[in-house]
């Protein structure tokens, strides 16, 4: 195994493009180093980022949103009061993840990267609307976030091509996001069911949405028709219940160790009310 | 020995910290896999990924070409012609002609790395014919099912049943018909439980050197180390007293450690290896898939119930299976699912079944919590059908002294009775509930077992203590027998030092097992401790010239007995010691037995449970544990026993299970699948100490570690039904099984 520590997203797309065998990208290491201590994978090349300038940091961009470097930790995101007030949703999908010594390592690139449909940030990324900026061979591109997982633990990544940045849109007004999972204990645990809701209130009606739902398909999922339930609503009980029905038409789980089909199905409309009630308050200015 | 009338203890019933306290929390403590030697070799484990399949060829050439391997070793290294549970032992270290589970050790190596070790171990060429399998209890003794084992039952199986049966029983007294016949409510239902493992939280880990000579050492996590020992030469055809063990600190056992499964491959490596130390640590997916969980149930019960709730006729049918080998705890849970009731008819009927899963091993109290779960689920039903209050219903049916238990002998002093009174006074019965929660009540019963045991005290030259015990610590046991050593010479408890030896430092001790460490240890520690007060007496009788029979031991020094034996000043333990040289050398006591007294325990539980309507999910709101502990000795460690067991049973209640695929591989063999609960997941669980002494023990202990595991399950069964009217029969409780069961009944 060849360990790297370039110093610029060009230069680890560079030695990736050139790589010949198996590569790996590490920045927390909360997956990679994990499954090479239990022999899942053994890296030819592995290309640690966190030499990199401003992995680890979190900055607004010029447009009111923010740009989330590829190594900064989750208990980063949590301590950072701009980012906890424009989007809590996507916060406590990533502080959902491990422990809080894993909280010290893992980061929101690399959860997404991993590729799992149970990945908790990822339902509120793609929910919140974000998106990531790549950087290959070829130069850099930006991609939303829901295109990245293409099955479980394949990405749309080419070879050569890493993440370089996460981007979260401005907030705006009257805005709210929640990220609510289903799992059997209270903490320690890989969601069964993971639903994320993003909406605007003018008043008391939803005028935008975005649901995403995880761990009900191969991958996380965007679901218009569910947020289409909802626009134009106050949130009603009726609203409620289409948005349920929505998200779980949504889903094509399957049966195994972790919940059965129509378990998953069913929570996943039960967890989407709750959460679009969440959003609803924080968007009303609930800091809850 | 009786010592009840000592009304006020200085020592016994306080809560100093426990001996082995500072070590453990500075990580200094060292366990299993902390114990290293010059010349060092690593062992990793070729284990089979098919549930049940020949073995055709075994290619281990690669592996041995491999720089740094020292030895590799299949079945063909161990000795041939082993009979009953040594050939048991023996299959399970190492599979011979199939392997019987996914998990099963087929090859093993050792390296001067354990990377090199695991690099060689997928060297290993195995072919491997599939053959069909079979995992669940019921399936297994249907007619077409695959036979784990020609030939396997013993004696007590009547001719024509399904071959996978290996051990049959019946037993129970009186006409259960004629009491069903009596009864105005008569109920049956089926029950099932999953296998759950013992999560003990340090993996198995040894360290073994066996030589050609046949002489060896091992070092080595265990409950037990007579039983290593014992089982390891037994395995490997060696002289038993030429294996010398020694125990490490323990981080968990609950059973699960009373028996070998990895330990005889260390010692056969190191003899291939040419004597050099061979370390093996198990991974957690090792300890998942190839160490003994408890058995998997199914049970019928069948009660006859007065509408005063007067128990007339019970009778329980339970299949089990403990893995590929006979030894499920099938007897222990019919024996134990209907003791704390009084029945005139009565009747049980077991069977012991193989399937294509890991062997199973003892895991606190085992057997009863599954029996529990059938007999006090169905009470609880019955109760609801009758309009009977639960608690009052098992005080009306309560066994008490001089009653005959249903599995047979006469009780002697129990405190069931006491017990159910004190869960009744207790403030958490009368919290309101508010919607979608729900409270259970359900009782449970464990023995107290005595079992070999051998232990030595020596007063030092200063007048302090220390005392070697044979049995290891895994809750307080140290602490606790300290207190009682103390209490007995009259000295401070911390001038007791009690120390857990290895296999040459005593007589063969069974292990810490069956509740009974601090019961039979904690004996002998007093019977020894009197033994070196009749010698230091006699010192002092000699010193002043008086007769022996005239010399009292008080508060830690002899003193004459009253005016006529003399008129002398007490002499301290110190002063006897510090001239033991020169009265007759070396001050120590002894004592050896099977001791007799055990006191059993009988506990109660009340849990108020939550349920998410939507999602099934149970949240454990507030947790009762009243239990009979005879006498606490240290109270702190007895409330630690009593959580620690409700802990366990709420995790078998509510997501601990094992999960197999279609294959008949185990799916989730690691933590984050195997769902223990977390420490959030669970309140501050109360506890209530009744105290009943058993007049068996000197300070009146009774066996404490076990029951505490044994009502949880039909607690929380009962109290999910009060929150959402939904009965569950099959663990776990599972919130899709919840939710499922809440629709299923229109909710």
């Amino acid at each position: 195994m060849r360990y790297h520590t370039p110093t610029t997203f060009e230069d680890a797309a560079q030695l990736a493009a050139q790589a010949k065998g198996l590569t790996r990208f590490l920045a927390g290491g909360t997956d990679v180093l994990v499954q090479m201590r239990a022999g899942m994978v053994q890296p030819d090349d592995l290309i640690d980022l966190k030499k990199i300038a401003g992995v680890a940091e979190i900055t607004a961009t010029d447009d009111g949103g923010w740009r989330i470097g590829v190594a900064v930790p989750g208990i980063a995101l949590g301590a950072h009061e701009g980012l906890c007030a424009d989007w809590p949703g996507v916060v406590e999908g990533m502080e959902l993840v491990g422990s809080t010594q894993i909280q010290g390592r893992a980061t929101l690139t690399g959860n997404l990267c991993n590729g799992s449909p149970a990945a908790d940030s990822v339902p509120g990324l793609v929910a919140a609307g974000a998106s990531v900026e790549i950087t290959g061979p070829d130069g850099t591109r930006n991609v939303p976030v829901e295109e990245i997982p293409v099955s479980p633990g394949k990405t749309a990544l080419k070879a050569g091509e890493l993440i370089s940045a996460i981007l979260l849109p401005p907030r705006g007004q009257n805005a709210g996001d929640a990220y609510l999972r289903f799992i059997p204990r209270t903490e320690m645990d890989i969601a069964v069911v993971g639903s994320a809701v993003s909406l605007r209130l003018d008043g008391d009606t939803v005028t935008e949405a975005r649901v995403a739902l995880g761990a009900v398909a191969p991958t996380v999922k965007l679901v218009p028709e569910a947020a289409e339930a909802i626009i134009g609503t106050t949130l009603d009980e009726a609203a409620l219940e289409a948005l349920a029905k929505a998200a779980s038409a949504a889903c094509s789980p399957i049966d195994d160790k972790r919940g059965t089909v129509a378990f998953r199905t069913e929570v996943a409309g039960v967890l989407t009310k709750r959460a679009a009630l969440i959003a609803k308050a924080r968007a009303k200015g609930d800091t809850a | 020995m009786a010592k009840d009338e000592f009304k006020e203890f200085k020592l016994v019933g306080t809560r100093p910290d426990r001996p082995d306290g500072l070590d453990k929390v500075t990580g200094r403590a060292r366990y299993g896999a902390d114990i290293s030697a010059p010349g060092m070799l690593w062992a990793a484990v070729l284990r089979s990924p098919h549930a049940h399949a020949r073995i055709v060829r075994i290619d281990t050439s690669k592996a041995e070409a491999l720089t740094g391997v020292k030895a590799v070793i299949t079945r063909a290294d161990f000795p041939t012609g082993l009979t009953g549970e040594d050939w048991n032992l023996q299959e399970n270290t190492m599979a011979g002609e199939r392997a019987l589970y996914d998990g099963h050790a087929v090859a093993a190596v050792a390296a001067t790395s354990k990377l090199r070790a695991e690099e060689a171990v997928r060297l290993i060429e195995v072919e491997y014919e599939v053959l069909p399998h079979v995992i669940d209890v019921d399936d297994a003794i249907k007619p077409d099912a695959p036979v784990i084992r020609e030939g396997a039952a013993d004696a007590t199986v009547p001719e024509g049943m399904p071959p996978n049966v290996v051990r049959y029983m019946e037993f129970g007294r009186g006409d259960v018909e004629a009491g069903f016949a009596e009864a105005d409510l008569v109920m049956e239902k089926t029950y099932k439980t999953e296998a759950t493992h013992q999560g003990y939280i340090e993996p198995h880990a040894c360290m073994g050197q066996l030589g050609a000579d046949g002489k060896g050492e091992m070092w080595v996590c265990t409950q037990g180390q007579w039983f290593i020992r014992k089982m390891c030469t037994a395995v490997l055809g060696l002289e038993t007293s030429q294996l010398r063990v020694t125990p490490s600190e323990i981080g968990g056992g609950f059973g699960g450690k009373t028996t070998i499964f990895m330990e005889p491959l260390s010692l056969a490596l190191s003899k291939k290896a040419g004597g050099k130390p061979v370390k093996l640590v198990m991974s957690r997916s090792d300890v998942l898939r190839a160490t003994g969980p408890t058995a998997s149930a199914s049970m019928d019960v069948k009660i006859g119930m007065k509408k005063d709730g007067t128990i007339t006729g019970a009778r329980a049918e339970f299949r089990m299976q403990g893995g590929a080998f006979p030894g499920s705890p099938v007897d222990m849970a019919l024996y134990c699912c209907f003791a704390p009731y009084k029945l005139k008819n009565v009747e049980h009927v077991g069977y012991d079944v193989l399937a294509n899963r890991p062997k199973c091993a003892a895991y606190r109290a085992p057997g009863s919590p599954m029996g529990a779960f059938a007999v006090e689920s169905l009470l609880d039903e019955m109760c609801r059908e009758l309009g009977v209050d639960p608690l009052d219903m098992r005080l009306k049916n309560a066994v008490r002294e001089g009653d005959t238990a249903s599995y047979g002998p006469k009780y002697g002093s129990i405190g069931l009775v006491e017990t159910l009174e004190a869960t009744k006074a207790h403030p958490n019965l009368s919290i309101p509930l508010g919607p979608n929660q729900g409270r259970g009540i359900a009782a449970g019963y464990w023995f107290n077992h005595n079992g070999e045991t051998s232990v030595s005290l020596a007063i030092s030259e200063d007048g302090t203590a220390q005392v070697s015990v044979g049995t290891p610590d895994i809750g307080g046991s140290r602490a606790s027998i300290a207190l009682m050593t103390a209490e007995t010479l009259g000295i401070p408890y911390e001038d007791v030092r009690v120390n857990v030896v290895e296999t040459g430092a005593l007589g063969v001790n069974e292990p810490t097992h069956g509740s009974r460490a601090t019961f039979a240890s904690g004996k002998a520690a007093v019977v020894a401790a009197g033994h070196a007060i009749t010698e230091m007496c006699r010192r002092a009788a000699n010193e002043w010239g008086i007769d022996p029979e005239a010399v009292e031991w008080v508060d830690g020094a002899a003193q004459p007995a009253g005016d006529n034996a003399g008129k002398f000043p007490p002499m301290t333990i110190a002063e006897i010691a510090g001239k033991m040289g020169s009265t007759g050398g070396p001050i120590s006591g002894h004592h050896e037995s099977v001791p007799d007294g055990v006191g059993a325990s009988f506990g109660c539980h009340v849990v108020d449970v939550e349920v998410d309507p939507e999602t099934g999910r149970t949240t454990i709101l507030r947790y009762l544990v009243v239990q009979d502990a005879g006498r606490a000795i240290h109270p702190a460690y007895v409330e630690g026993q009593y959580q620690g067991g409700a802990a366990q049973g709420i995790g078998w209640a509510l997501n601990e299970a094992y999960i197999y695929g279609e294959d008949g591989r185990l799916q989730n063999s690691v933590f984050l699948d195997y769902r223990v609960p977390v420490a959030s997941d669970l309140p501050m669980i109360d506890t209530v100490i009744v105290e009943v002494p058993n007049p068996g023990h000197p300070y009146g202990v009774r066996g404490v570690g076990e029951t505490g595991i044994t009502p949880p399950l039909p607690a929380i069964a009962n109290a999910i039904q009060e929150a959402t009217g939904a009965r569950l029969c099959e663990l776990p409780m599972s919130p899709p099984k919840v939710l499922a069961a809440i629709k299923a009944k229109g909710g």
